[in-house]
């Protein structure tokens, strides 16, 4: 009875994954052999490397029920800023990143102050955020493009460019970080404090605070590691592009919130893993990927990716009201 | 069988999975009378009124009304046949009128639109006949509760309202507000209104009933002509079942020289000028009514809510706790009386939930020691008898007494001194309710200190040492275990006692 039932949890827990080899099975057929290759392989990995480093930090905010809607802004912040500083201010690159990456982090405790302490909720504070920073962005370089700093620090280079060359296939490094942040996700959900205070938080506030959890100290926490994913991946996607652009981070927040909700983190909180998300970040990944090598339109993809979105979080209601029922 | 009843419930029985509410409740309404209902809390006074708004389906027997014979209500068949109830909770909208209040969910229209005017000429109509002052126009949010209760009332008599039941209408309300609402309550019995008056303070029911009905335990136990009754003999069939066996017993351990917590004169929360000691090994009941200001206290001390002024005590030092955290580190515990929204984590294993105040002691650069955290929670599953498969299972899927008991496990956890139990055994059946009694004495035996809330006299008496009443956020008294009867606790907790005295003095 009980082997039946873990069997059932065990499939439905992994659901996700079948998807995405269905996906997988589906662009290797109709991509006309473009889609498994060792050199798109290798891309998917470069292009979902930043979907994959911001969702650890959103798998967190919406594990308590939060959400973060500032990240496509500090994504973009951090672009322009990185950027101007090494072309502009001469800065050493080294100082450039770790700059932007405390610019993520105080923008997300900021996020943090106005739904924990003020109480603004978390959908208005950090649209609010959003606005402001990617104001700020603009205002740096009056929405110009800045380029040219891989020249000046060629290491810059590193983080998307560079790879590690296997027999078979290259590893782009900014898929290593990716894995590393989302290794570092996990661990900090399974095996840290912190992680069993977070599904505390999100599934009952107040018997979570009444159990001696500092409930707003957390989703301060919570909301700086947010900025600071977000702000790593913008520095990836920095290398990527090779140029800051004024729009780079517009809208990313939405494919990194469908990537977690999508790997199957209930948007009412405290339910979640960094397994899924896993699958959630790949499955956008290529089906961005293989949509594109099909030569379908960018809007018809906006429509794809949200019904997806839709179907993700609809999947997840619709369960959750089975079991209210 | 000539007489004149607009309303009659007839063995009406109420059962819940494991639990029954009602047995075989009978209740006869008079034309134009005030019928008190009083009973102790959980005796089943709202769920018997909920049978007659259709809020609540009873299992078995009959609902006449006017003649006509119901199986159940529904909230439309209720209104239809003349019955409207009066909530403590207003079903008002804060920021439409007081004209459009009466009338919300079925306006006055005028072709598509709505007509304001006539609502608010029919609301004044309304008004006038009860004798308040209250502008239509006004909204409903800068009204005083008083006045929205007022709204309440004009809306049951402008649909026609024949029978009016109103749950603790003085509780949310001031003195003088208590006062004109009698006086609307008396305009209407006059207008041939026939009235359920439900409320816990004696005078109220004295003041304004013809007759009074008492149930207790979900039974109906008699119905008396107010003015041939007495507060005793109503205090005695409220409380009055016999007292068997249902606590096990316990060796005296208080230990008087240790004071674990004292409180001096503290105020906040509400709550004003408590005074008391709680010692090493001793069960400190609190007793009183809903609302008397126990479990405000309870958060005070657990750190819930701040502290105004006094100074509390712990084991001699003056405490400050301004989190839960701060009171559990000092060795404060709170088991809330809302288990399921307050105490457990239900969505959480039980190993978690056990160990979630502690985390940080047993973690190191915030890596938790898995072997601690599993040993930790297995050793308190065994001590305390957690019935489960793992303790990896979700805390939803147990029973109320072994969610407590999870509760009390994460207590243990994190080894406090002092224990607050508010309602230990709310929504509990009986015989688990044996066993956290047993847990309750075997803490004391450790000597640990508890603090115990309670509604439910039989409890209070059989558990504790002593016994602190409040009544409307004061101490009334403190009482001896040689002092121990319902009748002074009930009497105490009505604050009658306290009303007397004025009347003497």
């Amino acid at each position: 009875m009980e082997g039946k039932v873990n069997t059932k949890n065990l499939l439905r827990q992994n659901a996700i994954w079948l998807v995405f080899v269905v996906e997988a099975i589906f662009f290797a057929i109709f991509s006309k052999g473009t889609f498994v290759t060792p050199g798109n392989i290798t891309n998917i990995l470069r292009q979902v490397s930043y979907y994959g480093i911001a969702s650890v930090g959103m798998t967190f905010v919406i594990l308590i029920g939060g959400i973060d809607l500032s990240i496509g802004s500090i994504i973009t912040l951090v672009n322009m800023v990185c950027a101007f500083m090494m072309v502009n201010m001469n800065c050493h690159w080294l100082i450039a990143v770790l700059a932007v990456l405390v610019i993520g982090v105080l923008i997300g405790i900021l996020n943090g102050l106005m739904v924990a302490k003020i109480g603004i909720p978390a959908l208005i504070a950090t649209f609010a955020a959003q606005t402001v920073f990617e104001g700020l962005a603009y205002i740096l370089t009056a929405g110009m493009p800045v380029s040219g700093f891989n020249k000046i620090y060629p290491a810059m280079n590193f983080f998307a460019r560079s790879t590690v060359d296997l027999p078979f296939i290259s590893i782009p490094w900014c898929a290593i970080i990716m894995v590393a942040c989302l290794a570092a996700g996990s661990f900090i959900l399974n095996r840290s404090y912190f992680g069993r205070y977070f599904y505390a938080i999100g599934g009952n506030e107040e018997a979570a605070e009444l159990s001696g959890i500092l409930v707003d100290k957390v989703k301060i926490l919570i909301y700086a590691l947010s900025g600071f994913f977000a702000a790593l991946a913008g520095i990836v996607m920095l290398s990527r592009t090779g140029s800051a652009q004024a729009t780079v981070g517009k809208g990313k927040e939405f494919d990194v919130i469908t990537c977690v909700v999508l790997g199957g983190v209930s948007v009412n909180g405290g339910v979640g893993r960094i397994s899924g998300v896993v699958a959630g970040v790949f499955i956008i990944g290529c089906l961005t990927n293989g949509l594109i090598l099909m030569n379908v339109s960018e809007y018809i993809q906006m429509v794809v990716k949200g019904l997806v979105l839709a179907a993700a979080v609809g999947l997840d209601c619709m369960s959750n009201k089975r079991k209210t029922n | 069988m000539s007489e004149d009843f607009v309303l009659e419930l007839k063995h009406i029985r109420k059962e819940y999975p494991g639990v029954v509410a009602l047995k075989d409740v009978t209740l006869q309404l008079r034309r134009g009378e005030i019928l008190g209902l009083i009973g102790e809390n959980g005796a089943g006074k709202s769920t018997l009124i909920k049978c007659c708004s259709g809020a609540v389906i009873p299992t078995s027997g009959k609902i006449k009304i006017n003649g006509k014979e119901f199986d159940r209500m529904t909230p439309q068949l209720a209104a239809e046949n003349g019955i409207a109830i009066i909530y403590q909770e207003f079903n008002n909208v804060k920021e439409l009128s007081a004209a459009e209040n009466m009338f919300l969910g079925r306006p006055i229209r005028k072709g598509i639109t709505i007509d304001r005017k006539a609502m608010e000429a029919e609301a004044a109509k309304a008004f006038e006949q009860l004798h308040i002052k209250i502008n239509p126009k006004e909204l409903v949010k800068n009204l005083t509760v008083g006045y929205q209760q007022m709204i309440e009332i004009a809306k049951a008599i402008q649909q026609n309202a024949q029978v009016l039941i109103m749950d603790e209408p003085s509780a949310p309300l001031t003195n003088n507000e208590v006062e004109s609402m009698f006086q609307v309550v008396e305009l209407l019995r006059k207008k041939g209104v026939s009235i359920i008056y439900i409320s816990h303070r004696l005078e109220e029911i004295f003041r304004l009933s013809d007759r009074i009905e008492v149930i207790r335990d979900g039974e109906y136990v008699d119905t008396l002509i107010t003015h041939e009754a007495t507060v005793d003999q109503l205090i005695r069939m409220m409380v009055g079942r016999e007292m068997t066996q249902k606590f096990p017993p316990r060796p005296c351990c208080v230990d008087e020289s240790k004071v674990v917590l004292e409180l001096r004169d503290v105020c906040g929360n509400g709550d004003r000028n408590m005074s008391f000691k709680i010692h090493a090994g001793e069960v400190l009941g609190l007793g009183g009514l809903v609302g008397a200001g126990r479990t405000e206290l309870a958060q005070v001390i657990f750190g819930a809510k701040p502290k105004e002024s006094g100074q509390i005590l712990l084991n001699g030092k003056e405490i400050n706790p301004k989190s839960p955290r701060e009171a559990i580190d000092l060795g404060i515990a709170m088991l809330p009386e809302d288990r399921k929204r307050h105490g457990a984590l239900l969505g959480v294993s039980i190993k978690n939930n056990i160990n979630m105040p502690i985390y940080k002691r047993i973690s190191k650069a915030s890596v938790i020691d898995l072997g601690t955290e599993k040993n930790n929670a297995e050793k308190f599953r065994k001590e305390i008898q957690i019935k489960c498969p793992t303790i990896n299972q979700q805390v939803k899927n147990l029973s109320g007494g072994n969610q407590q008991k999870v509760i009390l496990g994460k207590w243990l956890a994190a080894d406090s001194q002092l224990i607050i139990f508010d309602e230990p055994t709310r929504g509990i059946d009986v015989g688990a309710k044996y066993e956290i009694y047993k847990l309750i004495n075997d803490l004391v035996a450790q000597g640990r200190a508890v603090l115990m809330i309670s509604s439910e006299m039989e409890e209070l008496i059989g558990m504790s040492d002593r016994i602190i009443v409040l009544a409307e956020r004061q101490m009334i008294g403190e009482l001896q275990k040689e002092e121990f009867n319902p009748d002074t606790i009930m009497t105490m907790a009505s604050a009658i006692v306290d009303q007397a005295q004025k009347e003497v003095s």
